[in-house]
């Protein structure tokens, strides 16, 4: 069998990352209408228990490449299987999660399968037979429905949070196929040292909730009601690049045009005015909470919620609350 | 060391866009160079002045964007080339790194080529790791820190911004890197820069300079379209004050809504 739909599984160190399922959800959202089952494409050292897990959200088949060569990701001998694989398959998609390695890996080995990648879509959807992407672009000003127009597969990143996870316990099983790695050690040009881990800090990638901070916090030490208040619901702290280049907190935080694109469930900007650039990193989430002074800081144009005031006496006020309703 | 950065022009990062028929135009807002390019020739004179070499700036684009090279000229690129010609419109970022590799191998004996992370129209983030697949050589994307290069060795070693934290690798030369905000600090163009940079004449190439067909380049040789581009559509919201006589009342009453959206 030959299936049309395939979803590439992004791993870090043999475990799938948080949002590497929702690609199955965008992949089930499209397979059904192409009359099409699911295949799952896996690769990477220690992966081999994803391929049940594959299963378990309810992919049909899967393909795995285990080899301590790509124990950690780099593109090379990643797109080198990848290439070998769905050159040989040539489905009409593959869809993966929109992550750093997704995005080097789909570009690099579109190149030798002479076909188009999309990224960062929201949305996919089967007109007149043709699978269309519609993503955001201009810094998310505009949407624009994309198509392949010739090559195959078609290499499509979803967007962190844009589709949802997908339920677990199909109690599937199904063929596994091995496969192996293309290039030896001695053919690559890149080594992998080190990882430095932010210790104890919540990366804004894919949080539910974000506690964000702007110049209003007013210096480093301002971001401590936030963390308390991050901390409370369990959720990361975002900032806006004046307080990133004031040096308050690190680069990593900086929401917006120049930092990350996020999407949580809950945003809630604490002494940010809502620059463009900044409404650029967060305008699709699902409920944005403003605290500010200023009660016609344009931040208030994209809340849900305003609250005019002093962060400093909303925000653990607020924390306090949450505190005793979760009863942490 | 003989690098390379590619420019591209871009709307203002403020300008108000319109949309007429999938059609983008931005009024009398200024065209700039893409913010992350900033990046990307500031690091390349940091490491000319270190090493020695040429920096040589690259665009592709339409006449306009003559005025992104010149800015890499005020700020003390040694050279640039404009791509332009008509069949290059509608290229996907296949089609552009195609092109830009090319114009990489036509310059010879580059050591490092150097790109922003993204650009900030098409927005795809996808040129670097395509160019450094056309030239067979090291793709590192996402470059937060070069740590050190040896010239002579022809190697670099690197700081990656990944999702899990940062990845430091080594790798050989020659490379494609794609560099982020927090690399440096982008220099201003001088008086004297923009003066020699308005008089300096920039070198026009064509697709059959750079030898490529013009079936695989241009809205002929592209893999995907964007036929239908359009406003986002504005989610309805009216922001609902959350007011009381004191912080604890206004955190209780927020907690409520919150709690109620199902968000926490
Ligand atoms: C090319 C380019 C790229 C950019 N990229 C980004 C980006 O990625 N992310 C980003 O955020 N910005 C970006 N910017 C910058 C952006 O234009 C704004 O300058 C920035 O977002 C402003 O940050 P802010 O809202 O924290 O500061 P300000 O605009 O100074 O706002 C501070 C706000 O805090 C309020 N305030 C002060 N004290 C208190 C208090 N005690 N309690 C409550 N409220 C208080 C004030 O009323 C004010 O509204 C970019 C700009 C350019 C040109
Ligand atoms: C609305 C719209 C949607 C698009 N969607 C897609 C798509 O889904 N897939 C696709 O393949 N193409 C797409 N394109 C085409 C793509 O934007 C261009 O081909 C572009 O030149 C390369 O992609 P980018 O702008 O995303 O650049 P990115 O890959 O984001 O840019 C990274 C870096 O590459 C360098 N660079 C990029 N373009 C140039 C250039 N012209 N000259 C010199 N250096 C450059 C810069 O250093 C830049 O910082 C789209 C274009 C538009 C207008």
């Amino acid at each position: 069998m030959a299936n049309q739909v395939w979803v590439y599984i992004d791993q870090f160190k043999g475990q799938a990352t948080p949002s590497a399922w929702e690609a199955v959800s965008a992949a089930k959202s499209v397979a059904e209408q192409l009359g099409s089952g699911i295949t799952a494409l896996v690769i990477g050292s220690g992966v081999e228990s994803l391929a049940q897990q594959a299963f378990d959200v309810g992919v049909d088949e899967v393909v795995v490449c285990e080899d301590g060569s790509l124990a950690d990701f780099r593109v090379e001998p990643y797109a080198a299987v990848f290439a070998k694989v769905l050159g040989e398959a040539r489905p009409k998609v593959v869809i993966g999660t929109a992550s750093t390695r997704v995005r080097d890996l789909f570009a690099y080995a579109s190149i030798d399968l002479e076909s188009g990648v999309i990224v960062d879509a929201t949305g996919l959807e089967i007109k007149d037979g043709a699978i269309v992407v519609t993503r955001p672009v201009y810094a998310g000003k505009l949407l624009c429905n994309e198509v392949a127009k010739k090559g195959q597969p078609l290499l499509v990143s979803v967007r962190v949070r844009a589709f949802p996870p997908p339920q677990s316990g199909a109690g599937k099983s199904g063929s596994v196929t091995k496969v192996s790695a293309v290039l030896g050690e001695d053919q690559l040009t890149t080594k992998v040292l080190d990882y430095v881990v932010e210790e104890g800090e919540v990366s804004v990638d894919g949080a539910a909730i974000i506690v964000s901070g702007g110049r209003g916090v007013n210096g480093p030490e301002g971001f401590e009601p936030l963390r308390a208040l991050a901390k409370v619901l369990g959720g990361a702290v975002g900032a806006s690049r004046a307080a990133v280049d004031a040096g308050w907190i690190p680069y990593s935080h900086q929401v917006g045009q120049t930092g990350k694109v996020v999407s949580p469930d809950l945003y809630i900007a604490c002494g940010i005015s809502g620059a463009v650039q900044h409404q650029a990193g967060m305008r699709t989430s699902k409920v944005i909470v403003a605290i500010n002074k200023d009660k016609d800081a344009p931040i208030f144009n994209l809340a849900k919620y305003g609250v005019v005031g002093d962060l400093f006496e909303i925000v653990p006020a607020l924390t306090e609350e949450f505190r005793k309703r979760l009863g942490k | 060391m003989n690098i390379v950065v590619c420019v591209k022009q871009v709307p203002d990062t403020a300008a108000k866009l319109q949309v007429v028929d999938s059609h983008v135009t931005w009024g009398d807002s200024p065209l700039i160079v893409n913010p992350w390019d900033e990046y990307a020739y500031e690091e390349a004179l940091l490491l000319k002045e270190k090493f020695g070499g040429k920096a040589t700036a690259i665009s592709m684009g339409p006449e306009s964007a003559v005025e992104a090279l010149k800015t890499c000229l005020a700020v003390g690129c040694d050279e640039a080339y404009l791509i332009t010609d008509p069949a290059l419109k509608g290229s996907d970022a296949s089609a552009t790194a195609l092109t830009l590799a090319k114009a990489v191998q036509k310059l010879g004996d580059v050591d490092l080529v150097l790109l922003g992370k993204q650009a900030i129209d098409g927005d795809t983030g996808l040129t670097a790791a395509m160019l450094g697949r056309h030239l067979g050589w090291t793709v590192l994307t996402q470059v937060i820190k070069i740590h050190e290069i040896d010239p002579a060795a022809k190697t670099i070693k690197v700081e990656r911004f990944m999702e899990e934290g940062r990845q430091v690798c080594s790798a050989k030369l020659p490379a494609v890197v794609s560099v982020i905000k927090g690399i440096n600090e982008p220099r201003y163009p001088s008086f004297m820069g923009i003066r020699k940079a308005s008089k300096a004449t920039i070198p026009n190439w064509s697709i059959a300079d750079l030898g490529i067909e013009a079936s695989r380049v241009g809205a002929s040789g592209a893999f995907v379209a964007w036929p239908e581009i359009y406003p986002m559509p504005l989610k309805e919201t009216k922001v609902e004050w959350i007011e009381g006589g004191s912080p604890q009342e206004i955190a209780a009453k927020l907690a409520d809504k919150l709690i109620a959206e199902k968000v926490i």
